[in-house]
C-alpha cells in the first residue's frame, strides 16, 4: 500500500479540466472567503458531487484553480471523512457507530448489512452500488441506530428495515433497468 | 413570555417557522429595538449579567468570553462571530433540534453577537452531515436578508451582518474552537496554540468569537425579557435554560429543554420514561462521550454547571448516555476510545499516540487476550492524556469516561482477563 502512494505522488498527473458547472459554483464560494486557499473544502465537496469522488486529476485541477499546491490541497482532502479520494458506490451508507448506537445494538445492524451486501467497512459492492462507511455519532441519538444514505438519515434501524431499504433500491434498479434507462 | 425561550417555536412535526411566522412570534422585535436603542456595550453588560455561560461543552462566561475582543479606537475593524454548529460529542444531538427546529432563532441571536463585537461577518460552521439544517439555514438567512435582517445597514442602523454558512466534511476535532478556526481557513483541522485566544487573533488573524448554537438561541430571549427573567428561568445557581438529552435504553428517548438546576431524575424518569422494561440503570455520562460516569446515587443532583462538577463530572453538553445492565461497560467505554482513538487529529504525540494504544489494549480485552498490566497501563493513560499535557482537550476529554469506569467497573475489567474476552451475551 505504501509503494502505491508513493509512486501515485511521484508519478505526473495531469489536471483535468474543471467543467463549467463546476467552475461557477467554486466562483461563488469565492466571494465568500477573503483567500482563495479557504475555499479548498467547499471547492473538493463541489467536484466531488459532480465527479462521485475526488481523483487525483481533479485534486490537481482544484489546486491549479485555486492557486495552491496539490499536495497540500491533499493534506486537507485525507484529513475530512467525507472527501473520498477513492471512487465510491453509487450509493454511500454512512453508518454511525458512535457510543448510542452501539448501546441500541448497531454491532448487529452492521453485521446484518455485511452479510447482504458483502461488504465490511471502507469496501463497495461489486456492482458498484453500495459503499459502507462508519461515520462519527450522527447527533439522532434518541433514535439510535442510524445511518445516513442518498441524504436521508435512516433512524431506529433493524434487520428488517435494512432488508426494506436494499430491497426498495433494488427494485428501483431494476424499474429503471426495464425502462431502459439504468 | 415563555418558560423555554429556545424551543417555543420548535414542533418537529411540522415545518419551522418562516420569517412571517417567526416574526409573528415576536421574533426578531428585540433585536431591532436593540440596533436602535443600545450600544454594544449595553448589550455586552447585558449579556455579563445574564450569568449565560457557553452551552458547547466547556460552560464558559459567555459575556466574558466577549469582553476580551478588542474595542474602540485602535482595535481592528474586522472582527469575526463564528458559530460552532459542527456537533459531533458522542450521544450529543441537542443543536440539531434548535437549526431544524427554529432555524430563524439562530439568526436573531447572532445578530445580537455580532453587533456586540462588532462583526460584519458571521461564519455558521456545520458539519457536513446536517443535510436538513443546512436547507433550512440556508432558506431562514435568504429570507432575513430578503426582508433586510441581514446585509448592509439593517433597517437604517448603520450596522452590517452577512452570514456566510459553510458546510466541514466530517471530524470531530473541528469542534475545539481553535481547529474550527483552520478548518474555516481552509487548513487541516489541528488546534491551534493558545495564547494568542481568538477573541484577540482568531480567524485569518482577526479578533473573533466561537459560540456554540445553543449558546446564541440563548440571545434573542435575554435581550427581549431581560436578565432577571432569564435568571429566575433558572431553578439553582444557573441562569436559563438548557437543552437535556436522554439516549440509550430508556422508554421515550428525546431532548428536552429544561430550567438548569431540575434534578437529573426528573430529566430520566418523567422526560425520557425511565429505563425500558427488563433493563435497569447502571450509570450514565451526564453531558456527552467526554464526561465521567456518574451513578444511581447521584440521580437526585440537579443539572446545574457546579453541582455536576462537584460530584466528578461535568454537565457538559447536557445530553445524558444511560448504560443500562444489560451492556458491557468495557465494550462501552472501549466503543468510546475507538471513537477518540479515530479522531485524534494527530498533531501532539500523547494523543496521536496515546489514544491507539488504549484502543488496542480494549480489542485485546474484548477477544480474550488482555493481561492484568493491561489495566495499569490504562491508568498511567490517565495521567499522561490528562489536562495539561496535550495541545487541546480532546484526549482529557477522552479519560474522563475511562478514569471514572476504571473506578466503577472495576471488576468488569478484571472479568475480561483471562476469561477469553468478554463474558457479556453478544
Amino acid at each position: 500500500m505504501s509503494s502505491q502512494i508513493i509512486a501515485s505522488s511521484a508519478s505526473t498527473v495531469v489536471a483535468r479540466a474543471l467543467s463549467e458547472q463546476e467552475r461557477h459554483e467554486i466562483d461563488h464560494e469565492l466571494t465568500l472567503y477573503p483567500d482563495k486557499r479557504a475555499v479548498g473544502l467547499e471547492a473538493l465537496k463541489i467536484v466531488q458531487k459532480h465527479q462521485g469522488w475526488v481523483s487525483d486529476e481533479s485534486l490537481h485541477a482544484v489546486a491549479n484553480y485555486l492557486e495552491m499546491s496539490a499536495h497540500e490541497l491533499d493534506g486537507v482532502a485525507t484529513f475530512f471523512n467525507l472527501i473520498f479520494r477513492q471512487p465510491v458506490g453509487r450509493r454511500v451508507m454512512l453508518f454511525c457507530d458512535s457510543v448510542s448506537c452501539y448501546i441500541m445494538g448497531c454491532d448487529r445492524i452492521k453485521a446484518h448489512i455485511s452479510k447482504r451486501l458483502g461488504i465490511d467497512y471502507g469496501e463497495t459492492t461489486a456492482d458498484g452500488e453500495y459503499t459502507l462507511i462508519p461515520v462519527p455519532c450522527l447527533g439522532d441519538c434518541d433514535r439510535a441506530p442510524v445511518m445516513l444514505m442518498d441524504g436521508e438519515q435512516q433512524r431506529n434501524l433493524t434487520p428488517e428495515k435494512i432488508d426494506a431499504l436494499l430491497s426498495r433500491t433494488d427494485a428501483a434498479k431494476t424499474d429503471a433497468a426495464d425502462k431502459g434507462d439504468a | 413570555m415563555s418558560d423555554r425561550p429556545l424551543t417555543r417555536n420548535i414542533d418537529m412535526r411540522r415545518e419551522p417557522f418562516n420569517l412571517q411566522q417567526y416574526r409573528q412570534a415576536e421574533g426578531y422585535g428585540a433585536v431591532l429595538r436593540m440596533l436602535r436603542e443600545q450600544a454594544p456595550a449595553d448589550v455586552l453588560e447585558t449579556v455579563k449579567n445574564s450569568g449565560l455561560k457557553g452551552r458547547g461543552g466547556a460552560g464558559f462566561p459567555t459575556g466574558l468570553k466577549w469582553s476580551f475582543v478588542p474595542t474602540g479606537e485602535g482595535a481592528p475593524k474586522t472582527k469575526y462571530l463564528v458559530v460552532n454548529a459542527d456537533e459531533m460529542e458522542p450521544g450529543t444531538f441537542k443543536d440539531r433540534l434548535l437549526m431544524e427546529g427554529d432555524p430563524h432563532l439562530l439568526i436573531e441571536g447572532m445578530i445580537i453577537a455580532a453587533y456586540t463585537i462588532q462583526a460584519s461577518t458571521a461564519y455558521i460552521f456545520l458539519r457536513g452531515e446536517y443535510l436538513r439544517a443546512e436547507k433550512l439555514l440556508r432558506q431562514a438567512i435568504a429570507e432575513a436578508r430578503e426582508a433586510g435582517l441581514l446585509g448592509p445597514n439593517i433597517q437604517g442602523s448603520g450596522f452590517s451582518l452577512e452570514i456566510i454558512l459553510h458546510t466541514s466534511a466530517g471530524r470531530y476535532i473541528c469542534g475545539e474552537e481553535t481547529a474550527l478556526l483552520n478548518a474555516l481557513e481552509g487548513k487541516r483541522a489541528n488546534p491551534r496554540a493558545k495564547p494568542p485566544f481568538p477573541q484577540v487573533s482568531g480567524l485569518w488573524g482577526k479578533p473573533t468569537i466561537v459560540n456554540n448554537v445553543e449558546t446564541i438561541c440563548n440571545l434573542p430571549g435575554i435581550v427581549r425579557y431581560g436578565i432577571d427573567w432569564y435568571k429566575k428561568l433558572g431553578k439553582g445557581a444557573d441562569a436559563g435554560t438548557k437543552l437535556c438529552g436522554v439516549s440509550g435504553r430508556v422508554k421515550n428517548p428525546g431532548c428536552w429543554e429544561l430550567p438548569l438546576g431540575t434534578p437529573i431524575r426528573e430529566l430520566l424518569e418523567e422526560r425520557a420514561g425511565g429505563m425500558s422494561d427488563g433493563y435497569a440503570l447502571r450509570a450514565f455520562l451526564p453531558g456527552g462521550g467526554s464526561t465521567d460516569f456518574l451513578l444511581p446515587e447521584h440521580l437526585d443532583l440537579t443539572l446545574d454547571y457546579d453541582v455536576i462538577g462537584k460530584a466528578g463530572s461535568r454537565l457538559a453538553t447536557g445530553t445524558m448516555i444511560i448504560l443500562d445492565d444489560q451492556t458491557c461497560p468495557v465494550g462501552m467505554v472501549g466503543n468510546l476510545m475507538r471513537f477518540f482513538s479515530h479522531e485524534s487529529c494527530g498533531w501532539c504525540t500523547p494523543c496521536r499516540d496515546g489514544l491507539p494504544w488504549v484502543d488496542a489494549i480494549f480489542q485485546r480485552l474484548e477477544r480474550g487476550e488482555g493481561r492484568h498490566e493491561d489495566l495499569d497501563i490504562l491508568t498511567e493513560h490517565l495521567t499522561y492524556l490528562g489536562p495539561g499535557r496535550t495541545f487541546c482537550a480532546l484526549a482529557p476529554g477522552a479519560m474522563a469516561p475511562l478514569g471514572s469506569a476504571l473506578k466503577h467497573f472495576r471488576e468488569d475489567f478484571e472479568a475480561h482477563i483471562g476469561s477469553g474476552g468478554c463474558p457479556w451475551p453478544k
